[in-house]
């Protein structure tokens, strides 16, 4: 199975290709310039790798919460792939993303993650690792620092740049993570791949017009 | 060659396709429209977030409606500005990957240089050099053409561009969004001899204008009478001939100055069939002739974008590993080609 995965929701810009069990990824740390380095990557990873677009099985993409702008670009690239190669599309959360990067690096298995979503307030959801997969439990929620909510009855880690940006209200207010805070992690576009398969394998894929951003944050205009 | 032409600068997705052999085979357009109408205006970021879901569908159409495969493709022309970044980063990223995937060409096109070029897309296009009366929503511009990129600024707007000075009185008088054509509708039923708008910078010499004065002489006049129908389109009247007849009066300027007597007009203000009444008239003096896009061509469009990206990638094609938006971007700065 071959999938390309990007993930653009956050300051970091990534792209991976997953080949069987292998994942060849290239990732910048590079705000407000991934429309400068996202096509290279994927055509980078592509020529090293030998494939052309027409030879993969689908692509996905971290489809956020996440910036806005950064989750269209994911969002718009896709689908021009996606349509110019007749590939079938993965969205993947960047929320979960983000809980199977902390997995994967820290061996953490139940996660509240809580990214900074401006405007003092979060994009949060609580992960727990099921067959070594990000499993989401509950819901994604866009809300107040303080209006987190960790399910868990084990122990648990603070996941994603909330916890560094409002960790005192987080931990004075709601509760603390026995297995501490990881705050610089970036959702990731290796995680994004290697979640994709599964969804892939599931059969949960979409066409590339129905390839979307998940915004949480609706309230646009504000009233007056 | 064929080209794909993406539109996404501000509140409609547009796409088309032009063919060297063809001409323009294929054009499709979702206009905003009702999305901003209950905001007064257009909302960025709910601009975005729809050019996302239209952007698909309507590339399928046009190719389908072309009969195109990717194969017939030579490259895809996108609106890379200026524009509402956001907006404009839709129409990029989905142009510029679709383009990388097909392995062709990609080019950010100038939104204004689409708008310039549309009456080309004509049964009876302009020839170089001509003058070029630029009115759309964010832009008032005479423009010495002397081919495509050959472009010179005679003059601009230093307030308000004439559809927004038309959009915003049209908003005072209590129309609906978007004003323009509403206020030109209800300026038909309105008394030419009642009320006298000044002309704005039309008595000392130079091509720059400014409309942001009307509005205001708009609001006082309304405030100073009855708000009854009758006033309302005597003041839309008075405003509209005061617009028209400053566009007119520095577009005759414009052609004595650089001697170009061919005017072309275009953008979302051109559709005005006042306006194109008086310039018509104006150009049969001066011997020239005027040239307009369809109404349809007039406001933002796809077809515009193909043909623009057409013209360009005829010379300068080339594929691309990234892609970049501007909100701001001079038309005088690009390359002639
Ligand atoms: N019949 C008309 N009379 C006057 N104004 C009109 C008419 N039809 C459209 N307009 C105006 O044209 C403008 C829209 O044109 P267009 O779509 O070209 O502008 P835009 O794309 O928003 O701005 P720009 O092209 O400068 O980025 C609006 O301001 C609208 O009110
Ligand atoms: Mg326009």
């Amino acid at each position: 199975m071959k999938i390309l995965a990007i993930e653009t929701s956050t300051e970091a810009c990534s792209a991976a290709l997953f080949i069987g069990d292998e994942c060849h990824t290239r990732f910048e740390l590079a705000p407000r310039q991934h429309t400068s380095i996202i096509l290279s990557q994927i055509k980078l990873l592509l020529a090293d790798a030998g494939l052309n677009f027409k030879q993969l099985d689908a692509v996905a993409f971290g489809c956020g919460p996440g910036a806005f702008t950064g989750l269209r670009i994911a969002t718009g690239v896709t689908q021009g792939i996606a349509y110019g190669a007749d590939l079938p599309v993965i969205p993947v959360s960047s929320l979960a993303a983000l809980a199977q990067g902390a997995f994967r690096c820290h061996q953490v298995e139940s996660m509240l993650v809580a990214q900074d979503a401006r405007m003092s307030e979060v994009y949060w959801a609580c992960y727990q690792i099921k067959d070594k997969k990000a499993s989401l439990i509950g819901e994604e929620s866009l809300g107040k620092p303080t209006a987190i909510q960790p399910y868990f009855d084990c122990a648990w880690a603070g996941v994603g740049s909330g916890w560094c940006e409002y960790q005192a209200v987080m931990l004075a207010q709601v509760a603390t993570p026995e297995q501490g805070c990881f705050t610089e992690l970036y959702p990731v576009a290796q995680d994004i791949a290697y979640l994709a398969k599964s969804y892939y394998l599931r059969g949960e894929v979409c066409l590339a017009e129905a390839a979307a951003p998940t915004y949480l944050r609706n309230q646009i205009v504000q009233n007056r | 060659m064929r080209v794909l032409g993406i539109e996404t600068s501000c509140d409609e997705t547009g796409l088309g396709i032009y063919d060297t052999a063809h001409g323009l085979m294929a054009h499709a357009l979702f206009s905003q429209v009702e999305i901003h109408q209950p905001y007064g205006g257009v909302v960025p970021e709910l601009a975005s977030r729809d050019h996302v879901r239209r952007i698909l569908p309507l590339i399928k159409k046009v190719m389908a409606e072309s009969g195109s495969s990717c194969d017939d493709l030579g490259g895809i022309a996108y609106t890379a500005g200026p524009g509402l970044v956001g907006a404009l980063l839709v129409g990029a990223a989905v142009g510029s990957s679709l383009a990388m995937t097909w392995d062709v060409p990609a080019l950010g096109v100038h939104h204004m240089e689409g708008h310039l070029l549309a009456p080309m897309l004509e049964a009876s296009p302009p020839r170089f050099p001509f003058l070029a009366l630029l009115v759309s929503g964010g832009h008032t511009l005479l423009v010495a053409v002397q081919g495509v990129g050959r472009y010179q600024i005679l003059g601009e707007s230093i307030d308000d561009a004439a559809g927004e000075a038309f959009d915003k009185t049209a908003k005072m008088l209590g129309l609906t969004y978007p004003g323009g054509p509403a206020l030109a509708k209800l300026a038909e039923q309105g008394d030419a001899q009642r009320f006298h708008f000044p002309r704005p910078m039309t008595t000392r010499p130079g091509l720059d204008f400014s409309f942001s004065g009307l509005k205001t002489f708009a609001r006082t006049t309304w405030a100073e009478h009855a708000p009854d129908e009758q006033s309302k389109a005597d003041i839309a009247r008075a405003f509209e001939d005061a617009v028209i007849d400053t566009l007119a009066i520095k577009c005759k300027r414009a052609m004595k100055q650089s001697g170009l007597k061919d005017l072309v007009i275009a953008g979302g203000v051109s559709a005005n069939r006042a306006l194109r009444g008086r310039l018509q008239s104006l150009v049969d003096k001066e011997g020239g002739r005027l040239f307009c896009p369809r109404a349809e061509f007039c406001t933002d469009n796809g077809a515009m974008i193909a043909y623009a990206g057409w013209c360009r990638m005829l010379h300068e094609g080339k594929k691309q590993t990234a892609f970049a938006v501007q909100a701001r971007w001079s038309i005088e700065s690009l390359q002639p080609v």
